[in-house]
C-alpha cells in the first residue's frame, strides 16, 4: 500500500510516494538520495541513521516515513551554514573523533541533540539529583552518547568533540 | 515485513473502533519497539492506526495533586519534566536509565508500558516460543539468556517484562486511564501486566483495542524520598537484569511508610509488598532490609544459572535503602 509524504529535509521541500512500510531512513538514503544517514543495525541499537527529527534527535530506521508526513529533517548533511561546518562537525574534525567515518553523521546529529538537551537542563541517568541542572563532563556525555555505537573506537576523540562543543558554547 | 493499511486517527474513539473493527490492527505511537518487531518479523499488523496525533501529550497537575501524563508524551520529556524531577525522581531516573537519547524523544508512555519483552527467544522468529506462537513451547527454559523471569514464571513462559518506567509506575500506584470499545476504564498498573500462566501471548489485561490514554500518579506522601536503581550488564543502553523502585518516608529512624517493586525479574513489574510489610515500622538497617529482601523473595524460583538475579534484585534493595536512609538522615541533621 502507498502512501504520499511530503518531508522537509535539509531545509528543502521534497515529496515522494512510497510503500507504508517504507522507514524515514529508506524514504531519505533510497528514495531522496539523502544519504548522510547511514543504516547500520537497522533496529534502533546503533545510532547511524540518527537525525532531527522537527529538531529532536532520532533513530529514523524505526520510525515509517508515511508517519512522519510533514515533518522537518535536519541530517548531518544539513547542518553546514552557509560552508561554514556546524560546531559540532568542526570539534569533531578537530578532535580526531572519527577513524572510518561511518557512524560519524549519526555521531554529529546525536552530538548536537545532546547539547540543546543539555542545554533545557534535561538531566541524564548519570546525573546525580534528577532536580539538579546538570554540565556536561565526561561522564555526562558518555552517559547522553550511549546511543551512537563507534565499530572504531573512536569513543575518546568523540568524547573530547562533544566537550569542545560544549564548552564552545558556553562562551 | 507484510503491507499494512496506514490509518492517522483523528480521536481516541475513532482509534479504538479502527483497531476493534480489524482482527489484525495495532495501535502505532513512537513505533521504537513495534517498527523493530515489525522488521523482525515476529508482529505482523495489516492495519496501523497511528495515534501520535491524538493530542496526549501533556503532563497536567491534578488539581487535589497527583499528575495526569498524557499517554502520548515521550520519554525524554516525561524524564524532564520539572514536577517528575521534583516529586517523582524515580520516575525520571527510571525513564533515564532506559533506551539512549535518541529512543526517549520517540518513545511514548503509553507504549512504554506496553512494549514487548525482549526474551531473546520471542525475538527470534525462528524459534518456538509460546508467547509469540502459542503451543510451540518455550525455548528460553533450556536455553542461553540473561533475562529470565525469577519470579512468577510458569512452565510456558519466563520471559520478563522490560519497561523501567512500568517498574516506578507501579511503585507509585499509578493507574492507567483506558479507552475501550465500551467506554473508558482505569487499570492500576500493578494490574496492567499479566503473569504468563497459561496464556502467555498475553502480556495484560488489555483487550487489543483498548487505547491507554493516561496515566495518573497520585499525589507524593508528604517528605517522600525516592529511587531507581538498575543493575545491567553494561554501565548505559541496555535491559535491567534486575532493577528496583523505591519511595519511602521516614520518621526518626524507622521507616513509615514504602511502595517497592522490582523490574527485570517477572513477566510484569513486580510490587513488593511483602517486602513493604517487613519494613514498615522497623529501622531501616542492612540486616532488616535484606532481611526484607527475603522475604519477597522467597518465592523465586530462579532456573540454573539465574540465581544471580535474585541476590542482585536483593542487593539493589539494600543499595537503595541505604541511600535513601543516608538521605533522610542528612535531612534531620539540617533541622
Amino acid at each position: 500500500m502507498e502512501a504520499d509524504v511530503t518531508l522537509t529535509v535539509d531545509g528543502e521541500r521534497r515529496t515522494l510516494r512510497t510503500d507504508t512500510r517504507t522507514t524515514l531512513l529508506d524514504a531519505l538514503r533510497e528514495h531522496l538520495g539523502v544519504i548522510a544517514p547511514k543504516k547500520g543495525c537497522d533496529h534502533g541499537q546503533c545510532g547511524s541513521c540518527t537525525v532531527l527529527l522537527d529538531g529532536r534527535r532520532a533513530t529514523s530506521c524505526l520510525t515509517f516515513a508515511v508517519a512522519n508526513d510533514g515533518a522537518d529533517v535536519r541530517t548531518a548533511d544539513g547542518l553546514a551554514d552557509d560552508g561554514e561546518l556546524h560546531p559540532v562537525q568542526q570539534a569533531f574534525i578537530d578532535n580526531d573523533a572519527f577513524q572510518c567515518g561511518y557512524c560519524t553523521p549519526g555521531q554529529v546529529c546525536s552530538a548536537v541533540g545532546v547539547l540543546e538537551e543539555a542545554e533545557a537542563g534535561w538531566p541524564s541517568a548519570v546525573t546525580a539529583d534528577p532536580a539538579d541542572t546538570p554540565r556536561l563532563d565526561e561522564a555526562e556525555i558518555r552517559e547522553r552518547m550511549s546511543g551512537n555505537l563507534c565499530r572504531c573506537g573512536a569513543y575518546a576523540g568523540i568524547v573530547a568533540a562533544v566537550r569542545g562543543a560544549a564548552e564552545g558554547d558556553a562562551r | 515485513m507484510i503491507p499494512f493499511e496506514y490509518v492517522r486517527a483523528r480521536d481516541a474513539a475513532g482509534a479504538v473502533a479502527a483497531v476493534a473493527e480489524h482482527p489484525r490492527a495495532a495501535f502505532l505511537a513512537g513505533g521504537t519497539n513495534l517498527v523493530d518487531n515489525m522488521k523482525l518479523g515476529i508482529e505482523a499488523p495489516e492495519r496501523i492506526v497511528d495515534v501520535t496525533g491524538l493530542s496526549l501529550d501533556t503532563v497536567d497537575v491534578l488539581p487535589g495533586g497527583g499528575l495526569r501524563i498524557g499517554a502520548g508524551v515521550r520519554n525524554a520529556d516525561l524524564a524532564a519534566h520539572p514536577e517528575v524531577r521534583r516529586t517523582y525522581p524515580l520516575l525520571s531516573k527510571a525513564l533515564l536509565s532506559g533506551a539512549s537519547g535518541q529512543l526517549r524523544n520517540l518513545a511514548t508512555t503509553g507504549g512504554n508500558l506496553l512494549q514487548r519483552t525482549r526474551c531473546p527467544y520471542y525475538r527470534h522468529a525462528e524459534m518456538p516460543c509460546n508467547k509469540r506462537e502459542p503451543g510451540t513451547g518455550c525455548s528460553a527454559l533450556g536455553g542461553v539468556s540473561r533475562d529470565r523471569a525469577v519470579l512468577g514464571a510458569s512452565e510456558n513462559c519466563v520471559a520478563t517484562h522490560p519497561s523501567d518506567m512500568a517498574t516506578a509506575m507501579c511503585a507509585l500506584d499509578a493507574e492507567a486511564v483506558v479507552q475501550g470499545t465500551d467506554g473508558e476504564r482505569r487499570v492500576p498498573v500493578e494490574g496492567l501486566h499479566r503473569l504468563p500462566g497459561d496464556e502467555p501471548h498475553r502480556d495484560t489485561v488489555l483487550e487489543p483495542a483498548d487505547l491507554i490514554t493516561a496515566v495518573e500518579l497520585p499525589p507524593a506522601p508528604e517528605g517522600a524520598l525516592s529511587d531507581y536503581y538498575k543493575a545491567r550488564e553494561r554501565a548505559s543502553f541496555a535491559f535491567a537484569l534486575a532493577s528496583v523502585a523505591v519511595e519511602a518516608v521516614f520518621d526518626g529512624g524507622t521507616v513509615a511508610s514504602t511502595r517497592i517493586a522490582f523490574g527485570g525479574v517477572a513477566h510484569k513489574p513486580w510490587r513488593a509488598r511483602r517486602a513493604e510489610e517487613a519494613l514498615i515500622g522497623h529501622a531501616p538497617t542492612e540486616e532488616a532490609v535484606r532481611a526484607a529482601a527475603a522475604a519477597e523473595l522467597a518465592e523465586a524460583r530462579p532456573l540454573e544459572g539465574d540465581e544471580f538475579k535474585t541476590r542482585i534484585a536483593a542487593g539493589a534493595l539494600t543499595t537503595v535503602f541505604g541511600r535513601l536512609a543516608g538521605r533522610a538522615g542528612e535531612g534531620r541533621e539540617d533541622r
